[in-house]
């Protein structure tokens, strides 16, 4: 359940859109008209195929890219369209961890110099000494050896890095981040370290994060809700323990079903593909986007998208044949 | 026999790779055997800079010309031992003879060609005599398999996800239908439906051609879904190696092994916290003398500290550990895997 005594939630979305103008002037649909809301001190995972909009969505949410049509809503407030200058504020709350640690750290800087980045950038601090031991504090906190503070990314290993990362998401004090992929670059030992970092971090400073990973085991670990997309909308969302129990959408019933178990049983078992062309998201049709590829599709899932129902509290699917049309 | 035959396409023997910068010298590899036989596929799992990918660099010499030395070892593949090889006959090896999946996809995209040039460029490299019709047609079959719209051929890899570039660059690795392919983590950035479905690609390529594999992924649901053998790296070592069973079903393993297996997030319980093992690889650029994984080992003995250990084995199955060398006189049968 969704916490009841706060009704408004940190950030909300309400039918938001980014579509990507293609040469040819064709608009490729990365996010497709998605609410959601995430609560302070609440995870938020969003699952989904590989290219169904999710990293987009992050990132318009942020606004590091402009959303075509819809809202954002940050603690209430309609952040949409706030003028750079009057985001500037807002920016601070809200900060991003990247799928790809290596392409948004500058090789040329150090440990340290990257911690800061931003507090220097946002003048947080009054002097550099200040600003630096600040920043070594924040290498405390993710568990960075302080000896690492002089070293250059490319020298870390991915564990290390990745907390460079977390720690300069961490230097603005902000009570939203959206963490795209932090882990999956990791193994496992490593990455539950960094998961239980993460989890610390939000129990301490009560942060809400929008989650997105590829790993199903982690989702379901560490969120409160999860977010299924599927081709730019969201299909099912539902509390973490009820998406995994109750899958209802096909799509989420399919991707549950493909998780690999380390189990050799399974070695050289056919593995279940979902079968049919994957629609496009490019000049979209109306209708399900599920219904190429979908096993139980009736006429009616190509003709209108289906609605949004919520078929049990806090449970909702986009399918036809789950909401009984 | 008449001849002897090569069993293995990949036998390394003794690698030792530092990289040496300015401040410091990392030892990435450290006295690294390794060996995959013809058609099968090793899994080679570790912890984050364990130093799979310098292995893997190593095999193809790619590593740093800068920082990057292999200071001792052989690496043969079929035969021939690659580290005598010139960089001359190297560029013909390479995408060839063995190909690779680069964990970061960038590293083998243009960002000024359109994907679909770019597989076209692989394409028509191993099929001088195609027309450009057959090419283009491959181009779009290719990108269907890993399920991208054909009609997106003519973007830029900025314009696709994470995980469409990471398909680029496998679908590019198979067709150049190599005797070797080396996947560096090739499916961490997809869902698990399209990592089924490239899984599917790979195992077919092996079927069809008798392509053997390096699988470096921490996933072991992937391991144990496609893996013949199993390789186990920590600090620049294998600590344990052998067939997938007995990594998955023997009874003893190394300590760092059932570490691993205990951080996996079990699926069917709820836990708060997850079991990761309790602190950090040791610094490369300081290793400890006895084994590299003392310091965080909970049955560490004296023993341990002092010198390296050597290697247990039990037909397939090898072990660096004292827990298991008869020389520590411990016969406590190891640790049990599956020991909740
Ligand atoms: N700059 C861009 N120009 C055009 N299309 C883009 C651009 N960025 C993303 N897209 C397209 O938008 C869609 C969604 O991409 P996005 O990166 O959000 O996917 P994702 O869900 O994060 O995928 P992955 O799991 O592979 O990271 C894809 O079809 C992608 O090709
Ligand atoms: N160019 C480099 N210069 C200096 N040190 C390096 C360089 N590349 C790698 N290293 C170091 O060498 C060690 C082995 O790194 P490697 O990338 O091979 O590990 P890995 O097992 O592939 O890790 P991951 O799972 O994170 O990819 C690490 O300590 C790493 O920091
Ligand atoms: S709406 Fe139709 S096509 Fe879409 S998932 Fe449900 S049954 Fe399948
Ligand atoms: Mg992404
Ligand atoms: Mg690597």
């Amino acid at each position: 359940m969704l916490n009841d005594n706060q009704t408004v939630p940190l950030l909300e979305t309400v039918e938001l859109r980014k579509l990507f103008k293609l040469k040819g002037g064709s608009n490729l649909h990365a996010v497709d008209g998605i609410n959601m809301k995430i609560y302070a001190g609440k995870t938020l995972g969003v699952v989904g195929e590989s290219g169904c909009g999710k990293s987009t969505l992050g990132r318009t949410i942020l606004k590091l890219l402009e959303p075509t049509s819809g809202q954002i809503l940050f603690e209430g407030n309609d952040i949409t369209k706030y003028s750079v200058s009057k985001m500037r504020p807002v920016r601070k709350d809200m900060q991003i961890i990247f799928q790809d640690p290596y392409s948004c750290i500058d090789p040329r800087k150090s440990v340290i110099e990257i911690i800061s980045e931003y507090m220097f950038i946002h003048k947080l601090y009054k002097s550099r000494v200040e600003t630096f031991n600040k920043a070594a504090g924040l290498m405390d906190m993710v568990g960075l050896a302080r000896r690492y503070a002089n070293s250059y990314p490319h020298e870390l290993d991915g564990g290390r890095r990745q907390r460079i990362g977390i720690a300069r998401a961490l230097s603005l004090n902000p009570k939203f981040i959206v963490c795209d992929e932090p882990v999956s670059a990791l193994d496992v030992s490593v990455q539950a370290q960094n998961l239980n970092l993460l989890m610390d971090i939000q129990d301490e400073l009560g942060l809400a994060y929008m989650f997105v990973t590829h790993d199903l085991s982690v989702v379901k670990h560490i969120s409160d809700d999860i977010m299924v997309m599927y081709l730019g909308k969201c299909v099912e969302r539902a509390t973490s323990d009820e998406l995994f129990a109750n899958p209802q959408h096909p799509y989420t019933k399919a991707l549950l079903a493909a998780i690999p178990k380390p189990d050799i049983r399974m070695r050289n078992k056919e593995f279940q593909l979902i079968k049919g062309e994957v629609s496009s998201p490019v000049n979209v049709k109306p209708g399900c986007r599920f219904a190429s590829r979908c096993d139980y599709a009736v006429p009616e899932c190509s003709q209108r998208d289906p609605d949004f129902v919520e078929t049990s509290p806090e449970h909702f699917v986009a399918c036809y044949i789950v909401n009984g049309r | 026999m008449a001849h002897t035959e090569i069993q293995n396409i990949l036998e390394i023997r003794d690698l030792k790779v530092i990289y040496k910068t300015d401040l410091e010298v990392v030892e990435a590899v450290n006295g690294l055997d390794l060996t995959i036989g013809k058609g099968k596929t090793l899994g080679l799992v570790g912890e984050t800079g364990a130093g799979k990918t310098t292995t893997a660099l190593s095999i193809l010499k790619l590593l740093p010309s800068i920082t990057g030395r292999i200071l001792q070892g052989e690496i043969y593949f079929d035969g021939e031992d690659i580290l005598k090889k010139s960089e001359h006959d190297m560029q013909s090896v390479r995408g060839n003879r063995i190909s690779m999946v680069f964990q970061d996809p960038m590293t083998s995209l243009n960002p000024v060609l359109t994907v679909g040039d770019q597989i076209a460029e692989a394409v028509q490299l191993h099929n001088p005599d195609m027309s450009k019709e057959q090419i283009n047609e491959r181009v779009a079959a290719t990108l269907n398999m890993v399920g991208i719209m054909p009609s997106r051929s003519g973007d830029y890899p900025h314009q696709f996800s994470g995980g469409m570039k990471q398909r680029v660059v496998i679908a590019m690795a198979l067709s150049c239908e190599p005797e070797l392919l080396i996947a560096d983590e090739p499916t961490t950035a997809l869902d698990v439906t399209i990592q089924a479905q490239v899984l599917t690609m790979i195992r077919e390529l092996r079927d069809r051609l008798g392509t053997s594999m390096l699988m470096i992924t921490h996933d072991l649901g992937i391991v144990a879904q496609t893996c013949d053998d199993v390789a186990v790296m920590y600090s620049g070592i294998i600590i344990e190696a052998g067939t997938a069973e007995d990594i998955f079903l023997g009874d003893k393993h190394h300590p760092y092994t059932v570490g691993l297996f205990n951080s996996i997030p079990n699926l069917d319980i709820k836990s708060d916290r997850l079991n990761p093992i309790t602190g950090l690889m040791p610094d490369p650029t300081n290793l400890p003398k006895g084994c590299v994984f003392a310091p965080r080992c909970n049955h560490q003995m004296e023993i341990c500290l002092e010198a390296r250990p050597g290697v247990f084995e039990e037909g397939t199955h090898k072990i660096r550990c004292y827990l298991f060398s008869e020389a520590a006189g411990n016969s406590k049968a190891g640790v049990d895997l599956n020991a909740e």
